[in-house]
């Protein structure tokens, strides 16, 4: 019998190797595959399985992973969803992750390598990393002004700390709640975000830093900024104003918006035609300064420039080549001239922080799982856009604006502002888009703004009549402090 | 002189028992509930059983296999370990849902670890020689078979996920088929041992195979026929695989007929058609083994789970504690292996498979070395028992073969595979005592023409 047995127990031994060999093409051979499957939710467990670190405004978690009572045990929840939904973006089962929780994914998840410490730790003890803390530089007060005044408008505000570049406010309208696409019912999910994706008014777009509209005479400031950097032009310079500006090489004419002389005998000071939006002027000096130097001084605030904040922003654009007449349109921000709520913010910055163009930033710090900072954000500029006298002397041409001229909405009680209203054409028959940048107190500003509010339709008026406003709230939000 | 080598058990048992704390630790460490507060009652409890059990062979059964014991009880506390890993799962959803805590599955899988530890101590007290179950052949079988059909009976009968294969008598349930198999072995060993000679005659030949004579072929098809039953009317499709697979094996053995297998698996192959074609749970099984993906959301959810759990496991696991073991349905009985897996990874399962290929080897040689007919068909059935449920469970939770409810020995939760396990490693203990020790006519060579004639 013992032969039988023997024979046996080599049939047992093949069963046996069958056994390995089955599971290493589970376990080995095909894991990779069974793992990406769309029914296996364990990768997706693993991430909800841990504690998600929170973004923090000031102290206040604005995202932050509370533990729930089923399989994924934790979920993502926003106080003020729609407030800070162009910071923190989303974090979802079915679409993956935007804004900072996405760019911040590693920090959050615990996973960044500034945890080694703690990730030897866990690699003894065994333990789940726990995610770092992101705090934002957003300012709680500025952030909900912006949102309060765009209420019921579609458009972004952006404001900025000019000396240092922190991001203080990042607000658009329409937004959308975050905690809808960062649920556990992926049928939800897909049906909201279907819903916002059909939405005309695309309120996914995370408009503050990447919807890029034609600025509009708000670029005249950098225009000027050229100006007075080419040393043939002040403040006090004679401009020709008339009620209607000869394109060079073409028949078409531009006018001013009211259709009248910028000023007795169609001359304005350059301050005047700044305060007055005086459009043949600029038109006149874009052509005198050259479409090359307007670029470089564009470019010194930060246009032809993707910058990662890091939420990576759209480029602004100042148009490569243009021929004569498309100098003088886009000298008055129109042509192919194109900027972000963003980029008009840093323009204000700029100008308030003696000419010195700051990297825009929304991480102030990284904290650990114990709240413990492990990194801060230190400000870095990005270029010297201006001659610190020059930005004195455009300080103060903006200021006259708010004073006397167009921007009369931005005023505050007591303190200087300085500001520029825009309204710019999309297109022949589009609706304008109402714009205003300002800074405050003009000596020293706190705060830089930049308001957009698209299809205003409404004349030039509206860059003071709706985004001014909005633009005066945000700086009060911030001087209040 | 043949050595006992019962210190090479009490270390290798003490290893294993080692690697249970070591492993419980590490499951309170990873999971954040910290050290396991009654860490040292399961690990006292552990070695207490333990060391009990070696004791009663070392003075029972000295020259038993040294092996066996600690492999067995390595198994048990992987097992352990994982239950209790399961119950911190549990008990954190639970806690989760503000339901009231569960009852944590590792004591009562403790306490029937303790309870297998004493019969097992009872089978090597009580059972001095092996061949004295010889004598109750037909009653084991008898027995044997009242047990299978057990959970048939009304009131105490019950079924569970569509099988009935459990017994409740007040609140006490358990699988009599766990018992029945041990039961079964003995009487299949016991009888085959008689009727070997008339089985293993020849009439005709067949392409140079020897069948048996046609009245011979009685026993195998009642054997058939008990198996069919048992997956008809209790729709226990392990039990009746097992059965009919441990029978077949056995009459090889005791005949050395290669016929006898032949003729098993064209009855199995006619009866497993038949069963495939004509009842609705068991086309079932075959359909979600031959595509699970197509039903991973019903019927093929739990071998998906199990799947994916292993894939998540990969080469050296997610690690104890760090996995979603809980996933898969029924985790600590029937896919303890598939938890174990990703957990451990696929070196673990490689550790898990080869501990039972050493359990079942040293079986297969207790078998071989032995000394009576009797004895090497007991001991051949009882490994061939183990190496099939092995098989057929880790076969069927990972989809080598179709999906049947079997317990994984010594790693399930659960009493009556625990005893019935520890039982047939009691047994096979006892076998390997008396084939190891020395032979007495070495000590008095003049006795030797008496001593083979006292043989049996």
């Amino acid at each position: 019998m013992s032969r039988q047995i023997r024979r046996l127990s080599f049939v047992f031994g093949l069963l046996l190797i069958a056994l390995l060999v089955n599971v290493t093409l589970i376990q080995v051979i095909n894991a990779r595959d069974y793992r990406d499957r769309p029914g296996n939710q364990r990768i997706l467990l693993a991430e909800y399985d841990r504690e998600r670190g929170p973004i923090l405004v000031a102290s206040d978690p604005v995202a932050r992973s509370v533990e729930t009572g089923n399989t994924l045990t934790y979920i993502r929840e926003y106080n003020n969803g729609p407030l800070y939904a162009p910071v923190t973006g989303f974090y979802s089962l079915v679409y993956g992750a935007t804004g900072l929780e996405r760019t911040e994914n590693r920090i959050l998840n615990g996973k960044a390598d500034i945890f080694t410490v703690d990730r030897i730790q866990q690699l003894v003890s065994g333990r789940q990393p726990v995610g770092g803390a992101v705090t934002t530089t957003i300012d709680a007060a500025a952030q909900r002004a912006a949102f309060k005044g765009l209420k019921g408008k579609r458009g972004a505000v952006v404001a900025i700390e000019p000396a240092t570049g922190r991001i203080l406010a990042s607000v658009q309208m329409p937004s959308f709640d975050p905690n809808r696409l960062s649920s556990h019912d992926p049928a939800d999910i897909r049906e909201y975000y279907a819903e916002l994706e059909a939405d005309p008014q695309k309120p996914l777009l995370n408009r503050p830093v990447v919807s890029l509209n034609p600025p509009g005479s708000t670029f005249k400031v950098v225009t000027a900024a050229a100006a007075l950097a080419s040393g043939r032009f002040t403040a006090d310079s004679i401009l020709p104003g008339p009620k209607a500006y000869q394109l060079p090489n073409s028949t078409k004419k531009l006018r001013n918006w009211n259709g009248r002389e910028c000023g007795p005998g169609g001359k304005v000071t350059l301050e005047q035609a700044l305060a007055i939006s005086c459009n043949t002027a600029f038109a006149w000096l874009g052509n005198e300064l050259g479409a090359s130097a307007i670029r470089k001084q564009a470019d010194a605030f930060g246009f032809d420039h993707s910058f990662e904040i890091p939420l990576r922003a759209a480029t602004s654009l100042f148009p490569a080549d243009p021929d004569a007449p498309q100098t003088a349109l886009s000298a008055i921000g129109q042509f192919d001239v194109r900027a972000t709520a963003l980029q008009m913010a840093m323009v204000a910055a700029a100008i308030g922080n003696s000419g010195r163009t700051m990297n825009p930033y929304l991480v102030q710090e990284i904290r650990g799982p114990d709240l413990s900072i492990l990194q801060t954000t230190e400000p870095t500029q990005y270029a010297d856009a201006m001659k610190p006298s020059d930005s004195l002397s455009l300080t103060d041409m903006m200021v006259n604006v708010v004073q006397n001229g167009t921007g009369t909405n931005a005023q505050i009680s007591g303190v200087r502002v300085a500001g520029k209203t825009g309204t710019a054409q999309t297109g022949n028959d589009s609706p304008s888009v109402a714009w205003f940048i300002s800074f405050a107190p003009a000596a020293a500003p706190k705060v830089a703004v930049a308001v957009v509010i698209e299809e205003s339709g409404a004349p030039e008026v509206s860059g003071n009549g709706l985004a001014a406003p909005i633009a005066k709230a945000v700086m009060e939000a911030v001087l209040r402090r | 002189m043949t050595k006992k080598r019962r210190n090479t058990e009490l270390v290798l048992l003490i290893f294993a028992w080692l690697l249970g704390v070591l492993g419980t630790l590490q499951v309170g460490w990873a999971t954040g509930e910290g050290t396991p507060p009654r860490l040292w009652i399961t690990a006292g409890a552990v070695a207490v059983v333990a060391l009990v059990m070696h004791t009663v062979v070392r003075i029972r059964a000295p020259y038993a296999d040294p092996i066996m014991l600690p492999v067995g009880t390595l198994l048990t506390n992987l097992g352990l370990i994982m239950i209790y890993r399961l119950d911190v799962a549990d008990a954190r959803r639970a806690q989760l849902n503000d339901s009231p805590a569960p009852t944590p599955d590792v004591y009562s899988q403790l306490t029937w670890f303790a309870i297998a530890g004493i019969l097992f101590c009872a089978v090597l007290i009580l059972l001095r020689d092996h061949r004295r179950l010889q004598r109750y052949t037909f009653t084991f079988g008898l027995i044997g078979l009242i047990l299978m059909v057990l959970p048939l009976a009304p009131i105490i009968g019950t079924t569970v996920n569509g099988a009935t294969l459990w017994v409740r008598v007040g609140g006490f349930q358990f699988q009599p088929a766990e018992i029945a198999k041990i039961l079964i072995t003995i009487f299949f060993a016991g009888y085959l041992v008689k009727t070997r000679d008339s089985l293993a005659l020849v009439r005709t030949k067949v392409l140079g195979v020897g069948l048996p004579r046609p009245k011979d072929l009685g026993p195998i098809v009642v054997a058939w026929f008990i198996s069919l039953g048992v997956l008809i009317f209790q729709r226990d499709l392990g039990t009746s695989l097992l059965f009919f697979g441990l029978f077949v094996s056995m009459l090889y053995v005791a005949t050395q007929r290669r016929s006898w297998l032949i003729i098993g698996f064209v009855l199995f192959v006619g009866g497993a058609y038949f069963a495939y074609s004509n009842f609705a749970h068991v086309e079932a099984r075959v359909t979600v083994w031959l595509d699970p993906w197509t039903y991973s959301d019903t019927t093929g959810y739990q071998i998906v789970q199990s799947l994916y759990g292993l894939a998540n496991g990969g080469i050296l696991g997610a690690g104890l504690g760090q996995g979603f073991p809980n996933l898969v349905p029924f985790a600590s009985t029937d896919f303890i292996v598939s938890a174990l897996g990703e957990e451990l990874g696929i070196t673990g399962v490689f550790a898990i498979l080869m501990l039972y290929a050493l359990l079942i080897e040293r079986g297969f040689r207790a078998a071989i070395t032995c000394r009576d007919g009797f004895g090497q068909l007991l001991a051949a059935g009882l490994s061939i028992t183990l190496a099939l449920q092995v098989f057929v469970i880790i076969g069927g939770v990972t989809g080598l073969i179709p999906l049947t409810g079997l317990t994984t020995p010594f790693l399930s939760y659960g009493g009556s595979s625990l005893i019935a396990n520890w039982v047939i490693v009691a047994l096979l203990l006892r076998i390997s005592d008396r084939s190891r020790r020395p032979d007495t006519s070495q000590i008095s060579p003049d006795d030797a023409m008496t001593q083979v004639v006292s043989r049996v």
